[in-house]
């Protein structure tokens, strides 16, 4: 693999007599979204700002793109944390600052662009954090997302290569901390810097994070991707990890991929050689499209309001879901074959029509404000044996997708 | 910055850890509080130093207005105030006890010296740091403790170049400008009690006041303003800048004690002050 972008070797750090961090190893690579989780108070902000400077090891050595900050000469460090913007759990906008001001804040006291450049900049930060309406308002007249984006908008204007985002979504509801996380993801691809998370959000911070650092009792128990987090066999899963899914279950209606790969388990267990089961593949497309349309808390709320309603539907016939993808929910009916699920599923399409779209219709439409939007919601159903691949059926279903539902805001309406 | 910020945590920890015997523990506390306080002074000055060596530049040169206007123009209300009555009651007093001895003709002087010298710095200082000094602690302390200065650090803002210089170059501004406020209507504040209320002729008045009062006692007053600018401002923002190190509290607390730390800190420093310059300028 490359050479780290930033690499931790036996770092430890204590407060008084108490250690925070022991011989923590860890690295993080560039261009990915990297995400660090772990409970509350365990250390992972002082790891992010170790990272920035704010806080110097008391043993071990930090390393930024392989050299030893601590060989570093004071150019050199400066050079390396120019490149590192740093977003704060509490935002830390100035409070006697307005929104403008604290965006332009960077770019006003570091370098020596004039005033119409500086102008320029912020202003296209604005747009696309889409606080254009909130320019001349001051921190505390914000709401709590309001805060969250002007934040962003400051940590980015610097065009930084590396954002570290010190928990994001904490004390935002559900739908708003989606709406945040796929905010980022999509930052990140649109303007490639490396991001850095902190957060107990587990399973949200799943779809948008290529790999995961796990830190539990102060030391780095896991790296590796999401996929090879949902293997991980270590107390850490019981204590963090399960606590924190049962939580987003009840908010949500949806099991995260490791719960549904226990459940689906545990299921077919039961289910003799020649019984089968059925998997149906729901996807929003078009998802996109509403983040920049309409804004990333109407395609989450959209989400949310499908999610809560096939967990409704299916689970009073002993199905399960999960989210799969940022844009895809799969269900899982461990007792039905095709012909019952197909049966089902014409009266979940029939109920949807009724229910589920005009109450889209009005969180989403309503957030459109004017704006033109055009929602489609497929299903593909596939069947499947206790020998067939879990991922080929979920694959057959994906294939066989064909139009449930359609949501079309009109322009003006 | 680290260095003077480590000094900080460690004042007043000089026997690290290890026990003390108890015949022993007085003279321990005394050498700890003894230490404590140098190293306070010496974290200050280091603060105070940073603070000066930013004061140069465009952008600084703003702010500074910016903060004359908050710790300067706005504080002129309450000095006029303070300084109208002081006068008064000097006036008033003063030309009785002069009375008696028949010297009633040298209120002027007496009031004026009594406010260029002394009065006027003192109670000018004083005046400002319950007002303005006491808000720097406070909005600096939030500062802090809301993170919002080390969102500066991580933004590459030196927050004493930025929160820090603006505001102790202001007070040095200020500071004589208000002080000449007070003692010009003190002196009037002594006109009014001492002519226009008791009688003593008008013309007694000002001449006194231009017989005895010499061009040094105007700049010594003006050289100990500067002094007393310069502690109140390195008192009031240090505190706020280190609320967040405060052992006996946290978070809002820390604001608030850190405040109530400033304004007592300043006040005792300015009389201390006050004695050493004059003997120093005498």
């Amino acid at each position: 693999m490359d050479t780290p972008l930033i690499e931790f070797r036996n770092v430890t750090k204590r407060f008084g007599t108490k250690n925070v961090l022991e011989r923590v190893n860890l690295q993080i690579y560039e261009g990915q979204i990297t995400t660090i989780i772990g409970l509350s108070g365990s250390g992972k902000s002082v790891m992010l700002k170790h990272i920035i400077g704010l806080i110097q090891p008391d043993e071990g050595t930090i390393f930024f793109r392989g050299k030893p900050l601590a060989e570093m000469n004071k150019a050199e460090i400066a050079a390396s944390f120019a490149q590192i913007s740093y977003m704060f759990q509490g935002n830390a906008l100035l409070d006697s600052l307005t929104v403008y001001d604290n965006i332009a804040l960077p770019l006003r006291e570091t370098t020596n662009l004039k005033k119409e450049e500086i102008d320029r900049r912020v202003m296209a930060r604005i747009e696309q954090t889409e606080l254009t309406e909130a320019i001349h308002k001051y921190p505390s007249e914000l709401s709590g997302g309001m805060q969250k984006r002007a934040a962003l908008a400051r940590a980015l204007i610097t065009d930084p290569q590396i954002v570290l985002f010190d928990e994001p979504t904490t004390g935002q509801d559900p739908v708003r901390k989606n709406a945040i996380l796929s905010m980022i993801a999509q930052y990140q691809r649109k303007f490639n810097f490396t991001a850095i998370l902190v957060s107990h959000e587990i399973p949200d911070v799943y779809f948008i994070s290529n790999r995961i650092l796990a830190l539990y009792d102060r030391q780095i128990v896991f790296q590796g991707t999401p996929e090879e987090l949902e293997n991980f066999d270590h107390p850490f899963m019981d204590e963090v990890i399960s606590s924190l899914e049962a939580l987003q279950k009840e908010l949500t209606g949806l099991f995260s991929k490791r719960q549904f790969g226990m459940l689906n388990h545990l299921q077919l267990k039961r289910r003799k050689v020649g019984e089968s089961y059925c998997v149906v593949v729901f996807s929003l497309n078009e998802l996109t499209a509403i983040y920049t349309k309409v804004g990333h808390d109407a395609a989450q709320e959209a989400l949310r309001n499908m999610g809560l309603y096939i967990d409704k539907h299916f689970g009073n016939i002993g199905g399960f879901s999960s989210r799969h993808t940022a844009n895809e929910i799969i269900t899982m009916l461990p007792y039905s074959n095709i012909a019952e699920t197909e049966s089902i599923m014409d009266d979940f399409v029939s109920n949807f029509h009724k229910q589920v779209i005009p109450a889209l219709g009005m969180g989403v439409c309503k957030l459109a404000e004017g704006e033109s939007i055009d929602l489609n919601i497929v299903a593909g159903i596939a069947e499947g044996e206790l020998t067939t691949d879990i991922d080929s059926v979920i694959a057959m279903a994906k294939s066989k997708q064909k139009e449930i539902g359609r949501l079309n805001c009109a322009t003006g309406e | 910055m680290a260095v003077f910020e480590n000094n900080i945590s460690e004042s007043g920890n000089i026997t690290n850890g290890e026990p003390v015997s108890p015949i022993l523990r007085p003279f321990s506390f005394v050498g700890r509080t003894v230490m404590g306080w140098f190293n306070s002074m010496g974290a200050a000055t280091i603060f105070l130093c940073l603070a000066i060596l930013s004061t140069l530049g465009r952008k600084q040169l703003f702010k500074t207005i910016q903060q004359i206007y908050y710790i300067g123009a706005r504080s002129i209300t309450i000095i006029m105030l303070v300084s109208l009555f002081t006068g008064m009651v000097l006036g008033l007093q003063s030309y009785h006890s002069l009375l008696k001895f028949g010297a009633a003709g040298a209120v002027g002087s007496l009031v004026s010296l009594s406010l260029i010298m002394e009065l006027g710095p003192v109670l000018t200082a004083i005046m400002i740091t319950a007002r303005a000094g006491s808000a720097i602690t406070a909005e600096i302390g939030i500062q802090r403790i809301s993170e919002q200065i080390d969102a500066l650090s991580t933004m590459r803002i030196n927050p004493i170049r930025y929160l820090i210089s603006p505001k102790i170059s202001a007070a040095i501004i200020s500071f004589p400008l208000l002080t000449a406020v007070f003692d010009l209507v003190g002196i009037l504040g002594g006109y009014i009690s001492a002519v226009v209320l008791l009688g003593l002729n008008g013309g007694v008045y000002l001449h006194s006041i231009k017989t005895y009062v010499e061009m040094s006692d105007i700049t010594n007053g003006f050289t100990k303003s500067i002094v007393f600018a310069v502690i109140v401002a390195t008192v009031c923002c240090y505190q706020g800048y280190f609320a967040h190190m405060r052992k006996d509290s946290h978070g809002a607390q820390a604001v608030g004690l850190a405040t109530t730390s400033a304004v007592v800190t300043s006040c005792v420093l300015i009389l201390v002050s006050d004695y050493v310059v004059t003997s120093l300028l005498a």
